[in-house]
């Protein structure tokens, strides 16, 4: 099935956003989470794709899962932008507001893809102090 | 993208901006002011890759960078690294959620309009009040609480209750 690129069908919070209505279906959490590593998953991604994805995710009262995480540095990594990718873990650090052990819990759990493909968190840069 | 943040909110009304308005700039304006059609760069931690890099044209060292950074990242130094991300992104989330000293301002300012607003009553105590009307005086007081202690003014729980008749004084 050809897909158009940008139609608003293929942005994920479009028809299963979930809704407090209580006759239709509410999303699970394991349907959000796949949502969006397909999204970041697309093999031909654009850099607009790219931030529109982050920062309607970061828009969301949530703090994404490491497989999310993980899918949007490797989607970083097809448009060789190493830049974004540490913005993204700076901005889902501070996603986690004053719960301070979230963000070792992703890194722990990102280790294997930051060494695969060689990014460097913000900390081992020292951009995490002011 | 209609994303206009707080601050951008006062300057939507004209499509135009001064250029000092400490948004990101792009070295191609022509004129003073900051084409507000064109992509705009900010730095808000809600948004975190705006529409446009911080550094829009790169020089010679910039440009091989960006080359290098299309092969393997572990190849890149840290400080190739920072030069990367500074060239996309103006400050760091801990730069740009730096506290400001504006507090200070604000509470120095409301003790200097307190203290103005003090002299100012004060001021109109000396000058602007008519004088006081002779019922305020020692004298008439005195005689006033005398008046109603005869009169008997509330005798049985208040005014003229705590006044003992016969001791001719206070209870």
């Amino acid at each position: 099935m050809v897909r158009e690129r940008r139609d608003l069908y293929s942005l994920p919070d479009a028809p299963l956003a979930s809704r407090c209505y209580s006759h239709s279906k509410v999303e699970t959490d394991e349907e959000f989470d796949a949502r969006w590593v397909t999204y970041f998953s697309k093999p031909d991604i654009d850099a607009w794709e790219l931030k529109k994805g982050m920062n309607t995710l970061i828009g969301y009262d949530l703090v994404p899962e490491p497989k999310i995480v993980d899918s949007a540095l490797r989607a970083c990594r097809r448009l060789n932008d190493l830049a974004s990718a540490i913005r993204i873990l700076e901005a889902v650090k501070d996603k986690s507001g004053p719960h301070k052990d979230i963000y070792p819990y992703l890194i722990q759990e990102l280790k294997p893809t930051l060494t695969e493909l060689g990014i460097s968190t913000p900390e081992e840069l020292g951009m995490d102090k002011l | 993208m209609l994303h206009l943040g707080h601050v951008r909110c006062m300057f939507s009304r004209r499509v135009v901006v001064p250029l000092n308005s400490g948004l990101g700039t792009a070295s191609h304006e022509v004129s003073d002011q900051l084409d507000m059609s064109q992509p705009i760069y900010s730095d808000r931690p809600d948004t975190p890759l705006p529409d446009r890099p911080w550094k829009d044209v790169l020089d010679a060292t910039d440009k091989s960078l960006k080359q290098k950074e299309k092969g393997p990242w572990s190849a890149l130094s840290k400080e190739e690294k920072i030069a990367l991300y500074r060239l996309k992104f103006n400050h760091t989330y801990p730069e740009m959620k730096r506290p400001s000293q504006e507090w200070k301002t604000v509470i120095g300012g409301m003790f200097f309009v307190f203290g103005f607003t003090g002299l100012v009553v004060f001021w109109q105590g000396l000058y602007v009040y008519p004088p006081q009307p002779p019922t305020f005086g020692e004298d008439w007081q005195a005689k006033q609480v005398q008046r109603m202690l005869d009169m008997r003014i509330n005798p049985i729980e208040g005014f003229s209750a705590k006044w003992d008749y016969e001791k001719k004084q206070w209870k």
